[in-house]
């Protein structure tokens, strides 16, 4: 295949991942408005795929058996289709992926620019989305990573996309496959990590609910726990990324480690902020609704990072955000005057 | 009861210290003096920095008159050198060790402790599971004593109808670890900033570089760096390849630089070769060589009202985007009758849709040109005070205009010659050099920062990943039947007890 063609399938798989992956949120809010005014108690599938008999639930039998059961069905048949759907988006957008190393000259990793990184790592959520999704009981989670990976494959393609180009010189390093890896792994994590964390705050405030998606969130604690599982992935790799990998390439390019850079700065505040998160978990006064948000706020200065930051400063040396910066370096900064 | 002579609630020097360094050490202290750092991290990013970016915050600078000495004051322009920066973080440090050397002393004698014993009431645990079991109860604790310690749980046994058990020591020890790494790597970090030195200068293609402070055009030295202990190496650039980009959407980038260098290491030393190459640079002892731009430098000669040459050189131009279109100036001051100053553009490849309004159409040098205005009078070069290399100062220089009134603008190929206008002399452009701009820097410590930060890593795995948890184990004995309690706690906030329990419940059942 040649490379116009590489480029032109990647473009396709896409649009098609787009289109799949919005099905795939059409059948899971057909699901969870099925549920909508169910009580809890009264819904005997509530995990995923696990078909019991309605008639082994003594409480069902009291609201509407008949009704609930074929709603129960129905229920479960929407939830696997969304997954389903899901899985096939998943393998749709890693051939976009694919298509994008394969269709660059020489091939290289699909993250050279700010669409391809944002087509990775909206990848990798719906990625850790799946391969978590039994271990975790994620049944809650669908809606809002389908809806999430949607909204930003969206944004990627109508905002962000640009045609497959060599990549920039400071960019051509093997560093490129393990910095930019394991700062998209943690991104995913910590995406995750914050939509639980939002959905904490939404449960906590509304314990009283019996009915619909708010009622069938897993208990505060529970949540709690998942978001912390998650962050306490994606910390390590952020550290490694943005703390190890990070300044070992910078010092290569850029000849210091540390530069204070508007996205090192950044990556630090996230670093920070997530690292308070770990500790207002063990603090009094801060657990729980505190740490969840500092979990979000955390989230917030990583994506600001990513894409806001770029509006706001121009002297980032990270050539990517901006390409039509001189390709190596702005020779014109350090020059100082001399007679 | 108070003591005689002072109030209710009132404390002595002693006392308030200590309250004072209660509260420094506590955790929510230290809480809050991150999200303060990352607080204070922000207006980094935003305003120029000047240990960043020289030049941009002079621009910005000149743009916000109001607004710059107010951030001067409050250290804006370098945040992260300024007290109140500083402040947060030796603060966040105090409280660091503060809280880390007490507990390293608490983890030295935990580290020996026995688990504690069984509470009475196993039930009132939050994970708590019990079965029922025919088995004796003293079969039942030695099968849980064996399990658990298959499991790797530290026991302790002969209490009667219980065992305790606990595991994850190493948690802490993580923990601990991650913390004084930290330390270590603040002290890699500061050693960098005190003991080392980054410096730019640009090199002509053809030209050398010796190591030594008058050579540099930039060089930003840590504030206890001794100059006598730089490397004595020097180099030259034989010749510099660029590949630009004809087609695609990333025409007109530039690609795979190489700078070929011959070094040697010191003047006595071999010489030696090296393709000096972004992403690779050259190291030279403990001292690093970069390549981090590339412009072009036209070669002028000037002669003066008299005829001779007054001028006769590359000067280097200052790239201001992709196009490589350049500014710089040529200053003459030994020109006669008057001092003469060139200012202009460069653009390595011409082109105008109308001829007043120049622009460079691409990196490479296809059609070079310079268009430079000229200026005479005084160049204010006698007076001493430092000035640009890039910049004419104004104040003494008026601008060379025609008979109409028109500055006179030179527009020159290389190998043409424009004559200036009263019998000033002429200009040449000689030809087009390139030159590359090298940083050279020395960053001592930054083996201990990478390795501290590497046993962070190492140490934050640890406290994250390895679940310090307690199980107890409760028999009791009614009509021929044992119940087994089993209750476990999880020290960490993220374990899943339960599960636990539920395991170690299926293999003491499995065992029966």
């Amino acid at each position: 295949m040649t490379n116009t063609a590489w480029e032109q399938l990647s473009d396709q798989a896409v649009a098609m991942c787009g289109i799949v992956y919005f099905l795939a949120l059409i059948a899971h809010l057909v699901e969870w408005s099925l549920l909508r005014t169910v009580p809890v108690d009264a819904q005997v599938l509530v995990t995923a795929g696990s078909s019991t008999s309605v008639d082994e639930s003594p409480a069902a039998k009291d609201v509407a058996p008949v009704a609930s059961r074929a709603r129960a069905d129905k229920v479960a048949m929407f939830r696997r289709l969304g997954v389903l759907l899901t899985i096939l988006a998943v393998a749709i957008h890693f051939v976009a992926l694919l298509g994008r190393g394969m269709a660059a000259d020489p091939n290289r990793v699909p993250w050279g620019n700010m669409y391809e990184f944002t087509m990775s790592g909206s990848f990798v959520v719906a990625l850790f989305y799946l391969l978590l999704y039994r271990r975790f009981q994620l049944t809650w989670l669908s809606p809002l990573v389908v809806g999430f990976v949607v909204a930003v494959l969206m944004i990627d393609v109508i905002w962000l996309h640009e045609r497959v180009a060599p990549l920039t010189e400071a960019l051509s390093s093997y560093w490129l496959v393990i910095h930019v890896v394991s700062a998209v792994l943690a991104t995913g994590a910590f995406t995750l990590a914050g939509m639980t964390s939002a959905l904490y705050l939404v449960k906590q405030r509304h314990p009283e609910r019996t009915t619909g998606y708010v009622g069938r969130l897993p208990a505060p604690r529970d949540l709690d726990r998942i978001a912390y599982r998650l962050v306490a992935f994606g910390f390590p790799v952020w550290t490694f990324a943005a703390l190890i990998t990070g300044p070992i390439w910078a010092h290569e390019a850029w000849s210091s480690y540390w530069n204070w850079d508007p996205k090192e700065v950044w990556a630090f505040i996230t670093w920070v902020v997530f690292a308070a998160y770990l500790h207002a978990r063990s603090t009094a006064g801060w657990k729980g609704r505190n740490a969840a948000i500092l979990c979000l706020v955390g989230l917030a200065t990583l994506w600001f990072n990513f894409i806001g930051i770029n509006y706001f400063s121009t002297t980032s040396q990270h050539s990517y955000a901006a390409p039509d910066q001189p390709t190596m370096h702005p020779v014109v900064q350090t020059v100082v005057p001399r007679t | 009861m108070s003591e005689p002579g002072r109030g209710v609630g009132e404390l002595s020097l002693r006392e308030l210290l200590r309250w004072a360094w209660r509260q420094l050490t506590s955790m929510r202290t230290a809480l809050i003096l991150l999200l303060l750092l990352a607080l204070a991290a922000i207006p980094g990013s935003i305003i120029p920095q000047s240990g960043v970016d020289s030049l941009k915050t002079s621009n910005w600078q000149s743009a916000h008159p109001k607004l710059t000495p107010i951030y001067e004051r409050l250290q804006l322009f370098s945040v992260y050198d300024s007290a109140w920066f500083s402040a947060i973080y030796i603060l966040l440090m105090v409280s660091l060790v503060g809280c880390i050397i007490p507990r390293c002393l608490v983890y030295l004698r935990a580290m020996r402790a026995r688990p504690p014993i069984a509470p009475r009431n196993l039930g009132r645990l939050d994970d708590h599971t019990s079965y029922v079991t025919t088995a004796e109860p003293d079969q039942v604790l030695a099968h849980a004593a064996a399990v658990l310690r298959k499991r790797r749980y530290r026991l302790r046994e002969g209490q009667g109808d219980a065992l305790s058990a606990e595991k994850g020591y190493l948690r802490e020890a993580g923990n601990l670890l991650f913390h004084l790494s930290v330390i270590v790597v603040l002290v890699g970090f500061a050693m960098g900033s005190l003991f080392g030195y980054k410096g730019g200068v640009i090199v002509l293609e053809g030209g050398g570089f010796g190591n030594n402070l008058t050579q540099y055009d930039d060089f930003d030295p840590g504030s206890l760096f001794d100059a006598s202990t730089m490397e004595p190496f020097s180099f030259t650039i034989d010749g510099f390849d660029v590949d630009w980009l004809f087609t695609g959407p990333r025409a007109g980038m530039a690609r795979k630089f190489v700078s070929h260098l011959t070094y040697q290491t010191s003047p006595s030393a071999p010489e030696q070769t090296y393709d000096l190459k972004v992403n690779h640079p050259l190291r030279i002892g403990s001292t690093e060589v970069f390549l981090i731009g590339h412009g072009y430098a036209p070669v002028f000669t000037v002669r003066d009202g008299e005829g001779n040459i007054a001028y006769q050189g590359p000067v280097v131009f200052l790239p201001l985007d992709q196009t490589f279109e350049s500014f710089g100036v040529v200053k003459v001051p030994d020109a006669a009758p008057t001092q003469l100053g060139l200012s202009g553009q460069f653009y390595p490849t011409y082109a105008a849709n109308d001829p007043r309004l120049p622009y460079s159409a691409f990196g490479d040098d296809l059609d070079p040109r310079v268009s430079m205005l000229v200026y005479t009078g005084d160049l204010g070069l006698d007076d001493g005070t430092p000035q640009s290399v890039y910049s004419l100062r104004q104040d003494g220089l008026t601008m060379l205009r025609n008979d109409k009134g028109a500055p006179v603008r030179l527009d020159l190929r290389p190998g043409e010659t424009a004559k200036l206008p009263d019998g000033l002399g002429s200009v040449t452009l000689d030809g087009v050099q390139k030159w590359n701009k090298i940083q050279i820097s020395r960053v001592p410590g930054s083996r201990i920062a990478l390795g501290g930060v590497s046993f962070a890593l190492l140490g934050l795995l640890g406290s994250l990943f390895i679940r310090p948890r307690r199980v107890w184990v409760r028999v009791r004995r009614d009509d021929g039947e044992t119940t087994v309690e089993l209750a476990g706690l999880d020290r960490s906030g993220g374990g899943d007890v339960m599960a636990e329990l539920h395991e170690l419940e299926a293999l003491l059942e499995e065992k029966r």
